[in-house]
């Protein structure tokens, strides 16, 4: 390089000639430079070339074997060369290029390319452009280099932006990893005191452990090297998956152990015996020995099962089940089960080697099949027990109250029907009776309150009852009449109760009979209604024996009729409720008072009509005006007194559009003003702020309340967080580059830390040391 | 049998630990709860209001100087350390908290010009109108030991400005030249001058380590970059800047202070127009420091008073001044971003909270 260029700056001097010298000042500096720059790099290469040529030479004779003399040579510089020595004949003369190409010519060691450039540069007569001054050279130079450095900020920009978008810094930006630290980097920076301290170091470092920056011990490095972040993490996984499954089994097990569902234990015990079962026959195949072992504890539990009468139904749940099965499908169950039970553990374990045993153990099975039949129960009803599967049930039992009272409904809807069949009759009757056992006792209590009405009733009842059983001619409704006539002696009490339960077959027999029984209940409800109704108010004591005596008179009353007395009853105890209106009507008369007096107080000021006229002022301001553009005397006379025609006016008029309605036109109590008002516009927004897009937007954030009254808390702590939040007494950095901006390419040449294996690997030494690399990093981050 | 009972979760009623507040159940029916444009309106004015009502923003001042402080610098790892230098040439190590001053030296004959502490904090340095730079240690001599400085380097020219590098052994200074000096040797590594024949202010980008900018007295502000040979850019301006600081969380940047009362942000990466112009001085500005936050910045300026700029905002959020507080000199932010430091013409540094109502305990 350093060559060609001086020999350039010949060349120019060459065909420049003077000129170029005298204009060039500084030029001399740098080619003096240049020329000690040529002469010490020469100086070095020819001493390089020299020693590197004397080995080879010394090389090549060592290998020809024959020793060849050794040509003396000149150690020493020559006179000539020296530089001491130079005598300055050619001073005045130049130097041509054509000169020092002669000797290229003869040396072949010059490339002919260089050859021809030199050639070319011989025949070429154009001078070489002035190179640049130095405030412009530097210009560029300063341009290029601020270009760089912007570009290098710019990398700052995304984080800048992300920084000023965050609805919350932290400062300081870089946290320390919460939570305890590692013993080593509390160690690190601590030195020791007491002879314990020095101990314990000690020890440590016996055990090599760094207490300074790598704090990892030689073992722990190596381990870490050993697995990579990737597998730690899927191990990490599995462990965690592991103990999650651990947890989840753990936790299902106390879960069915806290259940106390019979029916589940059963289940389960049942699963386990089968589990167990295929277990077992596993481990015949697999481990014989502890089969045995098994086989002898099943033995054993059989023995015990003959011995005792665990599971023959023989129990007090057993016999109470027993019993139950007649109405229970699940006991029922539960009680062959129990039997299945009692066959499965007594049924001796097929052996599958000795067939013998087998047909002995199939006869012996057949004993406790027979043995384990129902056993004769007691009660004899129960068809369950003698073994019989029939669905058939008997009728008595199947007819519950239900139906007897769904039918009784029916009968009443249908009053007219007769009833033939006597038997249905009867077990109507049946039912009946058990049914109004408790309303009987319910009416007892009831009856104390209403004792005094009810006396007229009750006589007169029961000589219908009386009247009625004589007119009974048919057997079962005498034999009826026996039990009810029991009954009435027997509770002399609530006659008119029995009577009431008894209406309901007697319908059937005679309707009006049937109504009047109907009547007297309604009769007594409504009395009971009445009393708690009326009671507090003694005047209605004498409306209540008349609406009695009304309805004992009449005799086949409506019901529709009654439902009305009744209604009449409560408008009356409306009507009577009317009392405490008058305080309101005090205070009507107090408020109008008021209204007055504050009539008087304002009276000059009729502030509704103000604000009307208010309303239309602003209504006309609002409206745009006419412009009347004509111009008097312009197109037709002009002058005092003379107006411009009537159609020209109309002509010149500009009509106003109409404005866009009002906001408060159809609210008549308001004023919306439409104008900008200068005192209000100080506390209006102008510009839209940074980062809404429309108005809507803006108005909708602005609207939204963000206090406690109408947030809940967390809302309101997330509305009203602080932009920034700086800790007290914490130094905060100047945002450090290498934290935020990770440079993608490692930069060329630099050796991975660690390598795979001890030795490198002969082929591509990227790939061996990728993986390592990576860890490395990685590693390092970590300990970041 | 299917029995109904009150059932509740107490989850709805049991705290989860006696600490915790008291669970207030709420109906947070928005026709329960009318105007709340109004009321929420009251209530913001009633907190800004109170907000005002308990602005006390001076904590302390700090006397002892016995003239003019010229110069403060915090110190970098320790936040109840700040040293100022004053215009007889002593250097003062004052601990916050006690408000004392710590250690006195007679740094310089004539001005402290500058003083920058070491990034690791175990010394600083200093530059009077003495044409020296001393570094000194940060830990004062034991008793009876005179104060010396570790390292003493003498200029040709005098020294107007120091800043020390974030995170490298280089510091830079201002005089007739942008120099930088690497901290083993005696003289500069680097020297930069760009027509001008005198800088007032140099600082160092704390993000970009590498980058530098000056304020010079031909009204133009410099970047250069230690990594090349030749200043990058320069903004001419229409007035003397008299100081400048670089964004410490945005690294491209900088506000400075101008004479025109006026503080300038720039972006370095387009100097033609500022981005914005922080306008509310009454007088020159003389110095600004920005919030370690990045957020804000803090000026002080001839006409007496500090303001504190939002870093987008063209008008300040706050100014400061006492009665007996002169104009004021130099002005710097603490590193926890809560207190503000003001050195004035009258010998006294004030300490200020940033926010003039928040409590914030003992200092």
């Amino acid at each position: 390089m350093a060559k060609s260029r001086s020999l350039k700056k010949t060349s120019s001097k060459d065909v420049k000639l003077s000129s170029v010298m005298s204009a060039v000042g500084d030029d001399e500096d740098d080619l003096s430079i240049d020329e000690q720059a040529i002469s010490a790099s020469e100086d070095e290469e020819g001493n390089d070339d020299e020693r590197k040529h004397k080995k080879l030479l010394e090389a090549i004779s060592a290998m020809g074997g024959r020793k060849r003399k050794k040509q003396n040579e000149r150690s020493e510089a020559s006179v000539e060369v020296s530089e001491f020595f130079v005598n300055a004949e050619g001073t005045g003369d130049k130097v041509n290029l054509s000169d020092l190409l002669k000797t290229m010519d003869n040396s072949s060691a010059a490339s002919s390319n260089t050859k021809k450039q030199l050639k070319n540069l011989q025949n070429t007569k154009q001078t070489l452009e002035l190179p640049l001054n130095k405030q412009q050279a530097e210009k560029i130079q300063r341009a290029i280099a601020y270009e760089k450095t912007a570009k290098e900020v710019s990398s700052w920009d995304d984080i800048i932006k992300q920084n000023r978008k965050a609805e919350q810094i932290v400062f300081p930006l870089k946290h320390e990893p919460s939570g305890p630290k590692r013993v080593e980097e509390v160690v690190a920076r601590w030195k020791f005191q007491t002879p314990l301290e020095q101990e314990i170091f000690s020890v440590l470092h016996r055990n090599r452990q760094p207490t300074n920056d790598p704090v990892l011990t030689p073992a722990e490095d190596a381990s870490l090297k050993a697995m990579s972040l990737e597998e730690a993490k899927i191990r990490r996984a599995e462990l965690q998956k592991a103990r999650v499954l651990q947890s989840y089994f753990e936790a299902k097990a106390k879960r069915e152990k806290a259940i106390k569902s019979k029916t589940y234990h059963k289940f389960k015990k049942k699963d386990s015996r089968k589990c167990f079962v295929k277990d077992f026959e596993e481990m015949v195949k697999t481990n014989p020995e502890e089969a045995l072992d098994e086989l002898k504890k099943i033995e054993l539990a059989r023995m015990k099962e003959r011995m005792s009468l665990k599971h023959q139904n023989s129990g007090k749940w057993a016999k109470s089940k027993a019993i139950m099965a007649k109405y229970d499908d699940s006991a029922r169950k539960a009680m062959q089960e129990q039997l299945q039970m009692n066959k499965d553990l007594t049924r001796k374990i097929a052996v599958p080697s000795d067939d013998e045993h087998e047909n002995i153990e199939d006869a012996s099975e057949t004993v406790p099949d027979f043995a384990n039949d129902p056993e004769p129960v007691t009660d004899a009803v129960n068809p369950w027990m003698r073994g019989q599967l029939t669905h058939e049930k008997p009728k008595v039992s199947r007819v519950t109250t239900e139906d007897v009272q769904t039918a009784q409904e029916e009968n009443e809807n249908e009053e007219e029907e007769l009833l033939g069949e006597f038997e249905k009759k009867r077990k109507l009757w049946q039912a009946d009776e058990e049914d109004l056992i408790p309303t009987e006792e319910e009416s007892k209590r009831e009856e104390p309150a209403s004792e005094v009405v009810e006396e007229d009733v009750l006589d007169k009842e029961e000589d219908v009852v009386s009247d009625e059983e004589a007119e009974d001619i048919s057997e079962f409704s005498s034999l009826f009449r026996l039990m009810s006539s029991k009954k009435t002696i027997q509770k002399k009490k609530g006659p008119s109760q029995t009577q009431e339960g008894l209406n309901a077959p007697r319908r059937d027999d005679e309707e009006e009979l049937l109504n009047e029984g109907e009547i007297r209940v309604r009769n007594l409800e409504d009395l009971e209604v009445l009393d708690e109704v009326v009671e507090p108010q003694p005047i209605r004591k004498q409306s209540l024996p008349e609406t009695a005596v009304e309805k004992d008179t009449s005799e086949p009353p409506n019901k529709k009729k009654r439902e009305i007395s009744l209604q009449e009853v409560l408008t009356k105890e409306a009507t009577v409720v009317k009392v405490p209106f008058l305080p309101t009507v005090v205070e009507e008369e107090e408020h109008g008072e008021q209204i007055s007096l504050i009539k008087e107080a304002f009276a000059g000021d009729d502030v509704i009509s103000d604000f009307i006229k208010d309303k239309k002022k602003q209504e006309a301001d609002a409206m745009p005006k006419e412009v009347d553009l004509t111009l008097p005397g312009w197109g037709d006379w002009g002058g005092v007194g003379l107006q411009p025609s009537h159609k020209k006016r109309k002509r010149f008029t500009i009509k106003p559009t109409p404005p866009p309605p009002r906001q408060d036109r159809k609210l008549p109590d308001v004023i919306i003003p439409e104008k900008r008002s200068v005192l209000t516009a100080s506390h209006q927004v102008i510009q839209l702020p940074f980062f809404f897009e429309n108005v809507e937007q803006f108005e909708s954030t602005i609207r939204t309340p963000i206090g406690q009254t109408w947030n809940t808390p967390s809302v309101v702590r997330k509305l009203t967080k602080p932009k920034v939040i700086t800790k007290l007494g914490t130094i905060i950095e100047p945002i450090v580059k290498e934290d935020f901006i990770h440079k993608t390419t490692t930069p060329a040449g630099e050796r991975p830390e660690i390598t795979l294996g001890g030795n490198e690997c002969s082929g591509d030494p990227e790939l061996s040391s990728k993986k390592p690399l990576r860890r490395s990093r990685k590693r390092k981050n970590n300990t970041n | 049998m299917k029995v109904k009972v009150l059932s509740r979760n107490p989850d709805d009623y049991v705290r989860e630990t006696t600490r915790d507040i008291q669970r207030v159940p709420r109906n947070y029916d928005p026709t329960l709860h009318p105007f709340e444009v109004a009321r929420e309106y009251t209530r913001a004015l009633n907190a800004t209001k109170l907000e005002k009502v308990f602005a006390k923003p001076f904590v302390a001042a700090l006397d002892g100087h016995r003239d003019g402080i010229s110069c403060i610098t915090k110190h970098n790892k320790s936040l109840s350390t700040v040293l100022s230098g004053a215009c007889d040439g002593e250097v003062k190590v004052w601990n916050l908290p006690k408000r004392q001053c710590l250690r006195t030296v007679q740094a310089h004959e004539g001005f402290v010009r500058g003083i920058c502490s070491r990034f690791c904090g175990t010394s600083f340095f200093t530059i009077g109108d003495d044409k020296t730079i001393k570094q000194w240690n940060m830990e004062a001599p034991e008793y009876g030991v005179r104060e010396e400085p570790l390292n003493m380097i003498l200029g040709k020219t005098v020294f107007t400005g120091i800043d020390h590098n974030q995170r490298q052994a280089t510091f830079a200074t201002c005089g007739q030249s942008v120099d930088i000096w690497d901290e083993q040797r005696s003289s500069p590594i680097r020297s930069f001058s760009w027509g001008a024949d005198s800088f007032s202010c140099v600082r160092f980008n704390p993000v970009e380590t590498d980058l530098l900018a000056s304020c010079a007295s031909d009204r133009s502000i410099v970047l250069y970059d230690t990594r090349e040979s030749a200043p990058l850019r320069k903004v001419v301006m229409r007035l003397r800047s008299n100081t400048l600081c670089w964004n410490p969380m945005e690294a491209y940047y900088f506000t400075c202070a101008n004479e025109d009362y006026n503080l300038y942000t720039y972006d370095m990466r387009y100097l033609d127009l500022p981005v914005i112009v922080h306008k509310d001085h009454v007088s020159a500005v003389l110095d600004v420091d920005y919030s370690p936050t990045g957020q804000e910045f803090v000026s002080a300026s001839f006409d007496r008073t500090i303001r504190i700029f939002p870093k987008d905002k063209g008008h300040s959020r706050e100014v400061y001044h006492t009665k007996r507080m002169q104009h004021v000199i130099c002005v710097r932010w603490s590193a926890d971003s809560k207190y503000v430091l003001s050195g004035s013409d009258e010998m006294n540094i004030r300490l200020w909270k940033a926010n003039a109502s928040e409590k914030l305990g003992l200092v």
